[in-house]
């Protein structure tokens, strides 16, 4: 027989944020402590609500199943004495374990003979072990930032307030830290009063509709959503989707109803983002807009509760964001006067970090770093000029009312204003762009200038972080910095940039070496700062699917263009996917093995005397010139193909000729020779790493 | 209800649930949490309950009396309830039905909201309270108190009365606010808010206020040393009000900023470990009752 178990973690209001993690530890944790218990059951689901948590798990059995463990006890030696009687070890053995003699027998381990016999564990009743289990999930969930309260011995995001453990119709009852552990729940905080019963888990969801909440998440998603889409038609209207605040209103309410309240369309004159914002990271609004996506006076709330009263509620919220709006308009007008030349005077009293600096400084090494790759990149003069403008004031808007209230505007705040004060389109969208990708998911700058004032600020705080140490460590990473480094990456393969990333690193790190803030050697840090981006280019590779051995054969010869590294990636991905990949990498596999132990790379040709060294001789020489070539053109395949010539004359000399021989010049030249070839071949990759699977 | 009634009922209904009902501390501060009443008690295994009003000064917020949500000064009602007890959030939502708030008829959240006093070295969990969207309460489970982990945790809830009162009065503007029949907020504080602004912003004696600020410092920590902690502790409430002027005033710069905070912090840690020293040596005298 088996019964449904619900156990219902009761609490006061857990941060949204952190409960799609929750759901899932919850789940987790209670999926492995069952089958560590050898619990069965037919499904275990986690659910969540801003006060509760759930577990519940359907068609549990009603007992643990049996357990037979393999038990090994003395070897046969001393098992027995010699007239085959068991000994006092065998005798203890058996009853340590509770086994009869019968039921033991001999296993070979490591050349000896052991006994061994099989040990039943007969399964308890699931609601004891329950007892013991649920009081251990509970205390297994961990938060990004918990509390005490009450003297309790374990944390939580917020105090726990009650504990419903019920499987079928029992409750499982147990004492954590005397909190109220009972057949009761609590309802919708206003809409249910008092305690509410659950007799058997089977009615638990049912009951708790009628108290006013909606235990499941996906369905309290799914009434939102359609809530939103009814009411938003009504006005011929839509909502603006997001799926961040969506899911965070989801865990703000347990009963949802939606409500559509509007402001003075005069408003709608300010930029969309003014508005959006306040909406949707104040006060948690759906913004609305219409056929043609043009933004509408409306926004739409999710109460927590039926619609009683609901024009109260309509009006308070109307008049909050009223509020709100007008600060904006207030804050756009006054900001709208200040010249933008002033704001980056301002940035001089700014930190961006103590020992780095201001703001100000920041934006200097910004120019000089944008200048820099406009150079490399072989942009015109006049294009310099702009882009040295964008550079300029891309950090301007960081002084004005408007992203010192919502600093998630900053960019577009700058973007705003320097139209409005005349600068050209292109230098507002590069201000604007030069922060994206902001996150994992966004956009790539349109435009080159947005890409290299980007690039330009984010190198510049790489470099200034790793030149005073303060560079990321596991979890600990306060500036982002890979983030940074990564979008970096991202910009150049979009763009297609050729970059030399250890030049642009020098040059960044320039004005820490100048005011002497450096902490180590320049050349130590540069260094350091090239493996940082070599693992990330590692893992935006991998991200994209490819092999990591490719990845690593070919930044394992050095990293200086990012885009040339991805190129010759994926030309060697599809060779290794082509041709008999195996047979060529041996070959230069048996190439690198004795290249290690060469002194020199000065071939003398007269020291050649057999046939198969002559041979791969006058290859090299051969395929050194077509390589080079290819190699200098970018024209990867080109080069690998002329590679793969050397294959055959490669396994003829390894088969006919010995390379370290006796003769002291001979074997030193022949290592010079096999030190030269790969030398060659690292200029593309290391193919040596290259691991061949089936 | 008119501001004043609003404070009564509150009064009331806190006085009910077993709290002093405490008169506002006598020195500038920017916040409730900031009076020893909320500072040292909060520290140590001792019980607590009490509930005040606390008039707090942020000179930075200050706005010449032309902004309709901005003061120099505003009212907080603070209650602290040590040990934190089971239905604090029943006996919260309790002091709304006080004020005429039902729930019932309006949105009321708990939205997830952090509280941290960098100069105070202390931080707690907990919510802003929504009501229809609007923020009217801070709700806080302190954790750390002038660095020292909360031994025994404390709720506090700090209601913005300002707030609350141009929700129930449905005025869209601070001075509009009926203090008592006949006499507004503006009546009562319009002048004020332009003198401290006028004061803040312009005609604070910077150099003077400097002085003021090493002066308050030393004497702290002299009499520290001395072992008396409240008075040590008024003059950390005077240097963290010289230090808002100053800043409103323009005179900190950025890098400035952080070594100001921390000297006040500094204070604040000492006068802390001071006071569960004390404490401790009188055998705690509220545990026994």
């Amino acid at each position: 027989m088996a019964k449904d178990l619900v156990f219902e973690i009761g609490t006061e209001e857990i941060p949204a944020k952190f409960m799609n993690r929750t759901l899932e530890q919850l789940k987790e944790n209670a999926t492995r402590v069952f089958l560590e218990n050898r619990i069965g059951y037919d499904s275990l689901e986690t659910y969540g609500t801003p006060r509760r948590l759930v577990l519940y798990v359907k068609d549990m059995a009603e007992k643990q199943e049996d357990l037979e463990t393999e038990v090994k006890g003395p070897s046969k030696k001393a098992a027995y004495d010699n007239d085959s009687n068991p000994t006092k070890a065998l005798l203890g053995f058996l009853k340590g374990n509770g086994l009869d003699i019968k039921d033991i027998y001999i296993k070979e381990l490591s050349g000896a003979e052991y006994i061994y016999g099989k040990k039943h564990l007969k399964g308890m009743d699931t609601k004891e072990v329950l007892k013991v289990l649920l009081p251990s999930i509970l205390v297994s969930i961990s938060f990004p930032k918990s509390m005490k309260w009450g003297n309790k011995s374990f944390r939580f995001a917020r105090p726990v307030r009650w504990l419903m453990p019920i499987f079928g119709d029992e409750l499982v009852e147990f004492n954590k830290d005397d909190i109220r552990c009972s057949k009761y729940t609590k309802g919708h905080r206003v809409l249910s009063e008092g305690d509410i019963e659950i007799t058997n888990a089977s009615e638990y969801f049912d009951k708790m509709r009628k108290a006013y909440v909606i235990v499941d998440q996906n369905e309290r998603r799914e009434i939102i959503k359609k809530q939103c889409e009814e009411i938003a038609k009504e006005k011929n209207g839509k909502i603006i989707h997001d799926d961040d605040l969506l899911e965070e209103i989801v865990y703000l309410v347990e009963y949802p109803t939606a409500l559509l309240g509007s402001f003075e369309e005069d408003y709608l004159k300010l930029p969309k983002e003014v508005i959006i914002t306040p909406m949707k990271e104040h006060q948690r609004y759906f913004p609305v807009e219409d056929e043609k996506g043009n933004l509408m006076s409306n926004f739409i709330t999710i109460r927590n509760g039926d619609d009683s009263y609901i024009d109260i509620v309509r009006q308070g919220n109307e008049k909050v964001l009223r509020a709100r709006l007008s600060d904006a308009k207030f804050f756009y007008e006054e900001d709208k006067k200040v010249p933008l030349d002033q704001c980056v005077e301002k940035l001089k009293s700014v930190v961006f970090q103590e020992t780095l600096g201001t703001i100000y400084d920041k934006t200097v090494n910004i120019i000089n770093n944008s200048i820099y790759i406009a150079q490399e990149l072989g942009l015109e003069e006049k294009e310099v000029e702009e882009l040295k403008r964008a550079a300029y004031l891309a950090k301007a808007d960081l002084v004005t009312n408007m992203v010192k209230e919502f600093d998630e505007l900053q960019g577009i705040m700058g973007r705003e204003y320097a139209l409005v004060q005349g600068e050209s389109p292109e230098v507002a969208k590069a201000i604007e762009e030069h922060y994206m990708p902001r996150n994992a998911g966004d956009d790539m700058p349109s435009s080159l200038y947005g890409a290299i004032v980007g690039m330009a600020d984010r190198i510049d705080t790489i470099t200034g972080c790793f030149s005073i140490g303060i560079q990321p460590t596991g979890s600990q990473d306060p500036y982002a910095l890979r983030r940074q480094a990564i979008s970096i990456i991202n910009i150049i393969l979009e763009k297609k940039i050729h970059l030399d990333i250890k030049k642009l690193v020098q040059k960044a790190i320039t004005p820490f070496v100048e005011k002497g803030i450096i902490k180590e050697e320049p050349f130590k840090v540069i260094d350091d700062v090239i493996d940082f981006f070599k693992q990330r280019l590692k893992n935006v590779l991998l991200d994209r699917n490819y092999e990591y051995d490719v990845i690593d054969s070919v930044l394992n010869v050095g990293l200086t263009d990012i885009e040339d590294a991805m190129l010759r990636v994926k030309e060697l991905s599809q060779w290794k996917n082509q041709v008999d990949f195996l047979a060529i990498a041996s070959s230069f596999n048996r190439v690198s093995n004795l290249a290690s132990k060469a002194e020199t790379m000065e071939i003398d040709s007269i020291l050649l005397s057999e046939q198969a060294e002559k041979e791969l001789f006058d290859s090299y020489m051969n395929v050194k010139n077509i390589f080079n070539e290819a190699m200098d053109k970018k024209e990867y395949h080109d080069a690998l193909k002329a590679l793969m010539l050397m294959k055959r004359p490669i396994d003829n000399f390894f088969d006919n000729t010995m390379v370290m021989v006796e003769d002291q010049s001979i074997r030193r030249n022949r290592l010079a020779m096999l030190k030269t070839i790969e030398n060659m071949m690292m200029r593309f990759a290391d193919l040596s790493l290259i691991v061949v699977n089936k | 209800m008119t501001f004043q009634e609003i404070i009564l009922s509150l009064q009331n209904y806190w006085a009910k649930q077993n709290c002093i009902i405490a008169q506002p501390y006598d020195v500038e501060k920017g916040a409730g949490t900031m009076s020893p009443y909320t500072f040292l008690k909060a520290l140590g295994p001792e019980p607590w309950r009490i509930a005040y009003v606390e008039p707090s000064r942020r000179p930075a917020d200050a706005r010449y009396g032309e902004n309709p949500n901005r003061v120099y000064q505003h009212h907080q009602y603070q209650v602290i309830l040590k040990p934190s007890p089971d239905n604090v959030q029943d006996l919260y939502l309790g002091s709304l039905m006080a004020l005429g708030i039902d729930p019932k008829k309006h949105d009321i959240r708990f939205v997830e909201d952090n509280w941290e006093a960098p100069t105070l070295g202390a931080w707690g969990l907990g919510w802003e309270v929504w009501l229809d969207g609007m923020e009217i309460t801070q709700f806080t489970y302190f954790q750390q108190i002038g660095g020292f982990d909360c031994e025994l945790e404390s709720a506090e809830l700090t209601y913005g009365l300002e707030r609350i009162a141009m929700y129930i009065q449905e005025k869209d503007n601070v001075f509009d606010i009926e203090w008592v029949d006949g006499v507004t907020y503006g009546d009562f504080f319009k002048m004020a808010e332009w003198e401290h602004s006028k004061y803040s912003f312009e005609l604070a004696d910077t150099k003077l206020l400097f002085s003021f600020f090493d002066s308050y410092e030393a004497e702290a920590k002299r009499i520290i040393e001395e072992g008396l902690i409240l008075p040590a502790y008024d003059y950390v409430l005077k240097c963290s009000h010289t230090f808002n002027i100053l800043d409103a005033r323009g005179a900190i710069s950025v890098t400035e900023r952080t070594g100001f905070i921390s000297r006040v912090r500094n204070l604040a840690r000492m006068v802390a470990q001071a006071y569960l020293k004390q404490r401790e040596a009188m055998g705690y005298p509220l545990l026994k009752k």
